[in-house]
C-alpha cells in the first residue's frame, strides 16, 4: 500500500454493508450539520443587534409543539439508525459450521496463525477468497485486538478466554493487520498482513508449507504426555469423568447445579479442577495452573473439543466445528 | 459599540480601587489564601492548580504530535511514547477536565448564582482542594520517577501483571483525586438543596446550576466505582490477589466493566457543566430567554441518568455477548436525543434576539459547532457495525476530543471570559479575545478533523510509528496543533495582562441577568450585602410582549431586587 489512506478497500462480506451504513449516516449527519450551521449563521446575521428584522413574542408555531416535535424526530431518527445497524450486525452473525478454522495465538508482539493441517505462519495470514473462515483466537499475555481495516472487522484477543471472528474475504490482495488494543512497548510494531488468495492458490500455498500436526493432534499427544490419559482414558481404572463428547454437554455438578461444558468450563477444570466438581466424582485431580503454558493448554482444549461422543470412531480428532 | 463598551467600564471619576473590601483584598498574606474557606478564593486556588496541570498535559500532547509528524518512530523510544500518551490522558482527564469547570467557575459561581454566602461546607471545599493537590503531587512523583505506560485506561491484565511503570502510584493519585471530586460533588448537592435564596425555586435556577447539580450527582455516584476498580488493581499488582489474572480464575474483562461504569459517566462529568456555561452565554448575548428551559433541565437530568447505562458501548469488540452489545447500542442512541435537544434549543434561542458578538459569544457559537460534530460522530460509534471498524482508531480519538476539548475546553475559555470581569473586576482586551476565540475554533478543527478520516482509514490509536500512507493526515493534525496551542496560550497572556492593565469593570458589564451580576465586581467576602430575594425565572432578557428597539440598551429585570 502506498499513497494516501482514505477509504480502505472493502474486502470482506460485511464490509459493503458497513460502508452503506457509514455513507447513509454521513449523509444524515451532513444534513444535520448543514441545518444547524445554516440556522446558527442565518439567525446570527438576521438577528444581529441593530438589524431591522422583526422581534417580539415568538410566533404561535414556535411553541412547545416544536420542542416536542424535534425531540420526537431525533428519537425516531436514532431508533431508525439503531434498528438498521443492529439488523446488519445480527445478519452477519450466523457462523458457518463448515468454515475453515484457523487458530490465532497473539502474544507481545506478534501474531501466530495455525491452519487446519498444521501450516503455521507468523505476522501473516493466508486466506482463500470467497470461503467462510472462522478465526479462533487466544492471547498468551495481555489483551490484543485483531484488526483488519479492509475487512471492517476487529475482535479483541483475550488471555484465558477464546474469542472468535467469522468472516468471508471477497477480494484477493494483501491487507494490513493491526493490533488495535494497546499491549505494551511495541504495540505499534504488532503488525501483520492478511493475504487473500484464490482458493486454488491457497490450497497450493498450504500444501507447500512444512507439514506439522494440527492443534488437536498436538493436544492428543500432550494429553498423554502430561498424564491426563492416566485417569481420563476409557481403559483407566481411576474413576474419572468421561471426556469424549463432553464439550457442549450439560454437566451436573456436585453442588447440585448444572453447567454447560463450554470452553471456559473445560479450561477452568484443567487449571483449577476443584472449582466445579462433576457430580459423583472425588476431587482428586491436581490443578494444572502454572504447569501448562497457554499454547499447550490451547492444544489440549482443541483436542478435548474435537473428541467425538462415544460410538463415533474413537481417538481420531475431527475438525472442531460446533459453535461453543 | 462604543456606547455598549462605555457601560462596561467603571467611570474614571470613581475610586482607583474598585472598592477596598472585595474578596481579593479583604485579607492579605499567603496564609489567608492557603487557609481560606471562601469559595471564591478556593476557585482561584483551583484555577492556578489546573493551569499547571493543563500545561503538563499539554506538554504531553505536544510531544505526541511531534513524534507523529513522521511515520518512523524517531523522536523518542517506544516506551517514552507510551509514557507520554499515558501522561497526557491521565493528567488531562483527572487533573484537568473533570475538575475544570466545576471546581473553577462552579466553585466561584454556584453560591453567587443561587444567592448564598458560601458553599454548604466551606471547610470541606478547602479539604477537597488539598486532596486534589496531594493527588496531583503523587501523580507528579509517579511521572518524574519514570512514568506510567498503561494508557489512562489502566486495562488489565497489562496494568497488573505486565506494565513496569509506576502504576500503583498513579492509581493511588487518581483514587485520591476521586475523593476530591466526591467532596466537591457532595458540597454542591448540599448547597443547591439547602442554600437557595428565598424565592429561588428549582425551576428558577440558572441552567449552569442545574448542570453543576447533575454533574455532582454523577460524581458522587460514579467515582466510588473508580476507586474500587483501581483498588482492585492495587490488590492484584501489589499483593498478588488474583482478580483479573485468567490463569488463576480471574477475569480481565471485569476491569473494563468497572472502569467504564465510572469512565463513561465521567464523560458527562466533563461535558455537562459546559452545557450550563453555554446556556448562560448564549442567552446573554442574544438578549433572549433560553428556548425551552424545562426541556433543557430535563435533558441534563436525562443525560445524567442514562449516562450510567451506556458503558458497554466501549466493549463492542471485547468479546461480550452480542445481545449485551445491542442493549448498550440502543441506550447509546437514546442518549443522543437530549444532546440534540440542547443544540436545537441554543440555536433557537438566537431566533428574534438582539445578538452581539463579544468574545464569550464567539466561544459559545464555536462550541455549538464543534459539539454538534462531536455528538453526531457519537452516533457512528453507537452503531455496532461501524464501531467494530473504528473503535480503538483515531476516529474515537477525534470523537472524544471534539466533545471534551472542542466542547468542554472551549466552554471553559468562554466562561472564563464571560465571568472574568466578575472574578477579577477587570476587562480583558476584547479584540484579542475575539481573535483567540476564532483561532481556537479553526485550530481545533484543523487538528482533530483529519483524525476522523485517518481513523476510518484504519489508523489505530496509541501507535508511535505508523504506515506512511497515514502521514498526510498526521502532518495536518500536527500543524493544526500549533494553531490550537497558540489559541490556548493567547488568553493566558491577555487575561494576565488584564489583571494589571485591564479597564475596571462595572458590576454588570454584559447587562446580564443572574444573581452573580447583582453584586459588586469583584464580590465582597460574603458575596452580597443584603441577601437577594428572587421573584422571577432566569434569563429575563426580553419582556414578554415586545423586544426593545434596536437602538436602545436592553432594559433588564433585576432578579435580586434592589440591594
Amino acid at each position: 500500500m502506498s499513497g494516501i489512506a482514505f477509504w480502505p478497500p472493502a474486502a470482506s462480506e460485511v464490509a459493503a454493508g458497513v460502508d452503506a451504513i457509514v455513507i447513509a449516516m454521513l449523509a444524515i449527519s451532513g444534513a444535520i450539520v448543514l441545518l444547524v450551521a445554516a440556522l446558527l449563521l442565518g439567525f446570527a446575521i438576521r438577528y444581529r443587534r441593530g438589524s431591522a428584522a422583526r422581534r417580539g413574542e415568538l410566533p404561535e408555531l414556535i411553541q412547545k409543539e416544536v420542542e416536542v416535535g424535534w425531540t420526537a424526530a431525533t428519537a425516531f431518527l436514532a431508533m431508525f439508525l439503531f434498528a438498521w445497524a443492529s439488523i446488519a450486525v445480527l445478519g452477519g452473525q450466523r457462523g458457518d459450521p463448515d468454515a475453515l478454522e484457523i487458530h490465532i495465538l497473539a502474544r507481545q508482539w506478534m501474531w501466530k496463525a495455525r491452519h487446519p493441517d498444521g501450516a503455521r505462519e507468523i505476522d501473516a495470514l493466508h486466506l482463500p477468497r470467497g470461503e467462510p473462515v472462522r478465526l479462533v483466537m487466544r492471547s498468551e499475555d495481555v489483551i490484543h485486538s485483531f484488526y483488519v481495516p479492509s475487512f471492517r472487522l476487529k475482535q479483541d484477543v483475550l488471555p484465558g478466554r477464546m474469542t472468535q471472528l467469522s468472516l468471508k474475504p471477497t477480494q484477493t490482495g494483501e491487507f494490513p493487520l493491526f493490533c488495535a488494543e494497546y499491549c505494551g512497548t511495541l504495540h505499534s510494531r504488532m503488525l501483520g498482513k492478511v493475504v487473500v488468495m484464490e482458493p486454488e492458490d491457497y490450497a497450493r500455498w498450504r500444501a507447500a508449507q512444512p507439514q506439522a500436526d494440527d492443534l488437536a493432534r498436538e493436544g492428543r499427544a500432550l494429553f498423554e504426555s502430561v498424564g491426563c490419559s492416566g485417569c481420563h482414558a476409557p481403559a483407566s481404572r481411576v474413576h474419572a469423568p468421561e471426556l469424549r463428547g463432553l464439550y457442549g454437554r450439560q454437566v451436573a455438578l456436585a453442588d447440585g447445579s448444572v453447567r454447560r461444558a463450554d470452553e471456559a468450563y473445560l479450561r477452568d477444570s484443567i487449571l483449577q479442577p476443584r472449582r466445579d466438581i462433576a457430580a459423583g466424582y472425588e476431587p482428586v485431580m491436581p490443578p494444572f495452573a502454572g504447569i501448562l503454558g497457554e499454547g499447550e493448554l490451547q492444544a489440549i482444549l482443541a483436542y478435548l473439543m474435537s473428541m467425538p461422543a462415544r460410538g463415533a470412531s474413537p481417538g481420531e480428532p475431527r475438525n472442531m466445528s460446533s459453535e461453543p | 459599540m462604543s456606547e455598549l463598551a462605555a457601560g462596561r467600564v467603571r467611570p474614571a471619576e470613581g475610586p482607583a480601587e474598585p472598592w477596598p473590601d472585595n474578596y481579593l483584598t479583604a485579607e492579605q498574606g499567603l496564609g489567608s489564601w492557603l487557609l481560606t474557606t471562601d469559595h471564591k478564593r478556593i476557585a482561584l486556588l483551583y484555577m492556578a492548580t489546573l493551569l499547571a496541570f493543563f500545561v503538563i498535559g499539554g506538554f504531553g500532547a505536544v510531544m505526541i504530535r511531534l513524534e507523529l509528524f513522521t511515520p518512523e518512530q524517531d523522536l523518542m523510544t517506544a516506551d517514552a511514547y507510551n509514557r507520554m500518551f499515558t501522561l497526557h490522558g491521565t493528567v488531562m482527564v483527572w487533573f484537568f477536565l473533570v475538575p475544570s469547570i466545576p471546581n473553577t467557575l462552579g466553585n466561584f459561581l454556584l453560591p453567587l448564582m443561587i444567592g448564598a454566602r458560601d458553599l454548604a461546607f466551606p471547610r470541606v471545599n478547602l479539604l477537597s482542594w488539598y486532596l486534589f493537590v496531594g493527588a496531583g503531587l503523587l501523580l507528579v512523583v509517579a511521572l518524574v520517577a519514570g512514568g506510567v505506560d498503561t494508557g489512562w485506561t489502566f486495562y488489565t491484565p497489562f496494568s497488573t501483571m505486565f506494565s513496569n511503570g509506576y502504576v500503583l502510584l498513579a492509581a493511588l493519585a487518581v483514587i485520591l483525586a476521586g475523593f476530591s471530586s466526591i467532596a466537591t460533588g457532595l458540597n454542591f448537592i448540599a448547597t443547591v438543596h439547602l442554600l437557595r435564596a428565598p424565592g429561588m425555586h428549582w425551576f428558577r435556577l440558572p441552567l449552569l446550576v442545574w448542570a453543576l447539580y447533575g454533574t455532582s450527582v454523577v460524581m458522587v455516584l460514579a467515582t466510588p466505582v473508580l476507586a474500587a476498580s483501581l483498588l482492585l488493581i492495587v490488590a492484584e499488582r501489589a499483593f498478588g490477589l488474583p482478580v483479573f489474572d485468567p490463569a488463576q480464575g480471574g477475569d480481565p474483562l471485569l476491569f473494563q466493566h468497572l472502569f467504564w461504569f465510572y469512565s463513561h459517566p465521567a464523560v458527562y462529568i466533563m461535558i455537562l457543566p459546559s452545557f450550563g456555561v453555554i446556556s448562560e452565554i448564549v442567552t446573554c448575548f442574544a438578549r433572549r430567554r433560553i428556548f425551552g428551559y424545562t426541556f433543557m433541565v430535563y435533558a441534563i437530568l436525562w443525560i445524567a441518568v442514562v449516562g450510567f447505562l451506556v458503558w458497554g458501548h466501549h466493549m463492542f469488540v471485547s468479546g461480550q455477548s452480542l445481545f449485551t452489545s445491542l442493549v448498550f447500542s440502543f441506550l447509546s442512541f437514546v442518549i443522543a436525543v437530549p444532546s440534540a435537544i440542547k443544540v436545537f434549543n441554543w440555536t433557537f434561542t438566537l431566533y428574534r434576539g438582539q445578538i452581539t458578538f463579544e468574545a464569550p459569544m464567539l466561544y459559545a457559537l464555536g462550541f455549538i459547532g464543534l459539539f454538534t460534530l462531536g455528538g453526531l460522530t457519537g452516533l457512528f460509534l453507537a452503531a455496532i457495525p461501524i464501531d467494530v471498524h473504528v473503535t480503538d482508531t483515531y476516529f474515537v480519538v477525534a470523537h472524544f476530543h471534539f466533545i471534551m476539548v472542542g466542547g468542554a475546553v472551549t466552554a471553559l475559555y468562554g466562561g472564563l471570559s464571560f465571568w472574568w470581569p466578575k472574578i477579577t473586576g477587570r476587562l480583558y482586551p476584547e479584540g484579542w479575545a475575539r481573535f483567540a476565540a476564532i483561532l481556537m475554533f479553526f485550530g481545533f478543527a484543523f487538528t482533530f478533523f483529519p483524525m476522523f478520516v485517518m481513523g476510518f482509514a484504519g489508523m489505530p490509536r496509541r501507535y508511535a510509528a505508523y504506515p506512511p500512507e497515514f502521514q498526510i493526515w498526521h502532518v495536518m493534525s500536527s500543524c493544526g496543533a500549533v494553531l490550537l496551542a497558540a489559541a490556548y496560550l493567547l488568553p493566558m497572556a491577555y487575561l494576565t495582562f488584564s489583571l494589571f492593565r485591564g479597564a475596571r469593570a462595572t458590576d454588570d458589564p454584559w447587562d446580564a441577568t443572574g444573581l452573580e451580576w447583582r453584586t459588586a465586581s469583584p464580590p465582597p467576602r460574603g458575596n452580597f450585602g443584603v441577601l437577594p430575594v428572587v421573584a422571577e425565572g432566569p434569563y429575563l432578557y426580553h419582556p414578554e410582549a415586545e423586544g426593545p428597539h434596536h437602538s436602545e440598551r436592553e432594559p433588564h429585570q433585576n432578579q435580586g431586587g434592589n440591594l
